[in-house]
């Protein structure tokens, strides 16, 4: 093959690749179509229904779900970082509102408690509160530390040793959070007697399994304090964190970083011989990644007015981590649309509609019994149709289709 | 030769030498800690070691369960580079398969020894076939046909036959332990030596495990099928030029794996004389842990692990707390992943390498 031959071979290749890539979404519409349409529906969408319809806190549990699942697409699909241990971030978020926002530490300051930037109802209130939105940066700075300290032993690791040591560290901080019930904040060594004269004899660091409960609703500047009864503001406040997230992630991807993220993920050798930094850009990936789960973690706290240490359990992250898989690792709607359709089979398909199938067709049987199986099916059949994910990321999608065609190129790049 | 090196010693800056020694013998030092402080505590305090020796003994029985177990996880890493989060479920039917076949049989404590003895050992290979069988069906149905799909995508399907088969397992038995007839009489001690009670329980479990152990090495280390193995983990695109079946060889691992987990749930069944449903997930987390630890893909790191574990827990269990078990497991495999990232024993898989 002559040189000439070879580059109009290689011309010819990229206009089909061009081509093809033009029946998916162009990067306009992706930018600035796709999330209009997204959030004017999203946004009036809950007029449909009433205030307090259940049906809208399935909807506000999915967009906080993908919050979190768009963090742990950071991780796991830009940076290629198997994480399974995210429910920890979950967990410190969750800790930062039950620690900050609630009745929990009753002793401090005379029992009178302390209260920043909070008004209404919760500024009589014992304990330590604080305001929702001075929580949500807390919680970010928390996780974000959190993340970088759970990255660090995982530098030297290669593939699935990854994924262990982050699920250790997931279920280290869960069985911290059940357990800590009865650790004594005065028994701590060294400032035991410090932390005795601020929180009281008998303060434990957590609820363990009963849970901290109540917990302070969001009270945002200019607007009426949340309540129980008015779902729609609880949706609407998941929806901003979900657009802000969105923006947060469309940035990085494109910019240097996100470029640094999917370079080591590709190929680490080549990646760091180029001049990527691997240290801080995996560590990066882990701070940002983990810095969405505790926001969404704080939200879910108020949301659900509890602390509960049962929800962090190994179980919470394959839930999130399903929703990237499926949705289609690295790819940003991708994972939106993943963990809707998560969230609603867990919350809505299987206990509000099936579970009422066998009575409405005569049958005498209970479906709660096989829901756990029918999820797991779900997966499977999901999973075997859609090995790529609803909705694949480009860059692998052209990978895919290139790996099918025969030529000289796939030959040297087989192994990758 | 010596002239040249001993000047070369002596310019190496303090620091270094500490780092380097940290390195060779940190990990060591860190893993013994534990233990030596609990040994050390027996001997002052009650005068003897029995106490620890019978940790000890405990934590081998415990820890050769989860060593079958973790085998299969390596296994199954080695060839297709798979966390099979499906594992646990398997050994849980295997447990519950020897639990209902025991009752199929007839045997009850009252039966006499032979029987008894003829009894488990149908059990066995009974159980062994199913959680085989069982787990050869997975691979073929959920993980064959996204052979050439993202890393990823198996992952999801293993976690999703895992919450299908714990959903047989809780239609099967109900969702509260149950507890089955303690056949062998598992706390009843059998000898003691030195004060250290080495129960039927204890016996059963060596007695099963090592024989396996002894086989699964000599069947992978020298027959034609064990060679076809190691040549599939090593580069499959290489041994299928080879002329090396590796869909059969695929499916053959995962039947071992499968018969491996089988035994350990008829062991578990007998020694624990409790089985329930969620079973399974604890035990797939604590056996993937110990693969992990020995350095995944590697068979005897697989066992080593198992051993360390069942052993931690056995001295957290008995002298820290239950609870806190989990967090101790889960921080010494951290540890040990920091100073040795590729496990105890660890082996260069082909991601590695």
């Amino acid at each position: 093959m002559t040189t000439t031959g070879a580059q109009e071979a290689t011309k010819e290749r990229g206009a089909t690749a061009r081509r093809r890539l033009g029946e998916g979404l162009p990067p306009w519409v992706e930018r600035i179509a796709v999330p209009i349409v997204f959030f004017v529906f999203a946004a009036l969408f809950p007029f449909l229904f009433s205030t307090g319809s259940s049906f809208i806190e399935d909807c506000t549990l999915a967009l906080a779900y993908t919050v979190m699942a768009l963090g742990l697409n950071i991780i796991v699909g830009m940076a290629g970082l198997l994480d399974l241990g995210y429910v920890a971030f979950f967990a410190i978020g969750a800790y930062t509102i039950g620690w900050l926002g609630s009745g929990f530490f009753s002793q401090v300051n005379n029992e009178e408690g302390w209260h920043i930037a909070v008004g209404g109802f919760a500024a009589s209130l014992p304990g330590i509160h604080v305001n929702f939105l001075l929580v949500l940066v807390a919680a970010i700075i928390f996780t974000t530390i959190a993340g970088m300290l759970i990255g660090l032993p995982t530098l030297r690791l290669r593939g699935d040793y990854i994924a262990i040591v982050t699920l250790a560290f997931g279920e280290i901080i869960g069985r911290i959070a059940v357990n800590a019930d009865e650790l004594k904040l005065s028994s701590t060594p060294i400032i035991g007697g410090a932390l005795e004269n601020t929180f009281g004899a008998d303060q434990r660091l957590t609820a363990g399994r009963q849970g901290i409960t109540p917990v302070d609703k969001v009270d945002l500047p200019l607007v009426d304090p949340f309540t129980s009864l008015n779902l729609r503001q609880w949706y609407w406040l998941a929806l901003a964190l979900v657009a802000l997230v969105l923006f947060v992630n469309f940035r990085l991807r494109d910019s240097r970083l996100g470029r640094a993220w999917i370079a080591l993920r590709e190929d680490e050798v080549a990646a760091v011989s180029m001049g990527v930094p691997a240290v801080k850009t995996k560590l990066l990936a882990y701070g940002t990644g983990a810095a969405f789960g505790g926001m969404s973690g704080a939200f879910l706290g108020s949301f659900n007015n509890t602390v509960n240490a049962d929800q962090f359990q190994f179980y919470f992250s394959i839930l999130i981590l399903g929703m990237v898989i499926l949705g289609g690792l690295g790819s940003i709607w991708g994972v939106v649309i993943g963990a809707i359709a998560l969230t609603f089979i867990n919350f809505w398909l299987l206990p509000d509609v099936l579970n009422d199938l066998p009575q409405k067709v005569g049958l005498d049987f209970d479906a709660t019994q096989i829901n756990f199986g029918i999820y797991g099916f779900l997966l499977v059949i999901m999973m075997i149709m859609r090995p790529q994910g609803l909705l694949p990321e480009r860059r692998r999608k052209m990978e895919l289709t290139e790996g099918a065609e025969t030529s000289d190129e796939t030959l040297y790049t087989a192994r990758a | 030769m010596e002239a040249a090196s001993v000047p070369a010693t002596r310019t190496v800056p303090a620091g270094q030498r500490v780092r380097e020694l940290v390195g060779r013998y940190g990990l060591i030092v860190l893993l013994l800690a534990l233990p030596a402080i609990f040994a050390v505590h027996d001997i002052v305090v009650d005068g003897s070691l029995s106490r620890f020796g019978n940790n000890l003994v405990d934590g081998i029985s415990n820890g050769s369960i989860w060593a079958l177990v973790a085998i299969g996880y390596t296994l199954v890493y080695g060839i297709v580079e798979l966390i099979n989060f499906a594992h646990g479920e398997v050994f849980m039917i295997g447990s519950f398969t020897a639990a209902g076949f025991f009752g199929v049989l007839g045997l009850t404590e009252g039966t006499s020894l032979a029987l008894l003895l003829l009894g488990i050992l149908v059990t066995l290979i009974v159980a062994m076939l199913v959680s085989g069988m069982l787990n050869t069906m997975i691979e073929r149905v959920g993980y064959r046909p996204l052979r050439s799909a993202p890393k990823l995508a198996p992952l999801i399907t293993a976690v999703g036959f895992s919450f299908i088969l714990q959903n047989v397992g809780l239609l099967w038995k109900g969702g509260s332990q149950e507890g089955i007839p303690d056949l062998i009489n598992a706390q009843k001690e059998l000898v003691t030596v030195g004060g250290v009670e080495i129960t039927n329980g204890d016996l059963l479990a060596i007695v099963v495990t090592i024989p396996l152990l002894l086989v699964m090495t000599a069947f992978i280390g020298r027959s034609r099928l064990g060679k076809a193995m190691r040549a599939t983990a090593q580069d499959p695109e290489a041994a299928r030029l080879m002329g090396i079946n590796v869909d059969t060889t695929i499916s053959l691992t995962f039947l071992i794996g499968g018969m491996l987990a089988g035994a350990a749930g008829l062991i578990y069944a007998l020694y624990q004389t409790t089985i329930w449903y969620f079973q399974g997930f604890t035990a797939g987390l604590v056996a993937f842990t110990a693969a992990v630890m020995g350095g995944i893909g590697n068979l005897q790191g697989a066992v080593l692990g198992g051993f360390i574990i069942g052993f931690i827990q056995q001295l957290s269990d008995n002298r820290i707390k239950p609870e806190w078990t989990p967090v101790l497991v889960f921080a010494y495999l951290i540890l040990i992943m920091v100073f040795k990232p590729s496990g105890l024993l660890g082996e260069q898989t082909r991601e590695a390498g």
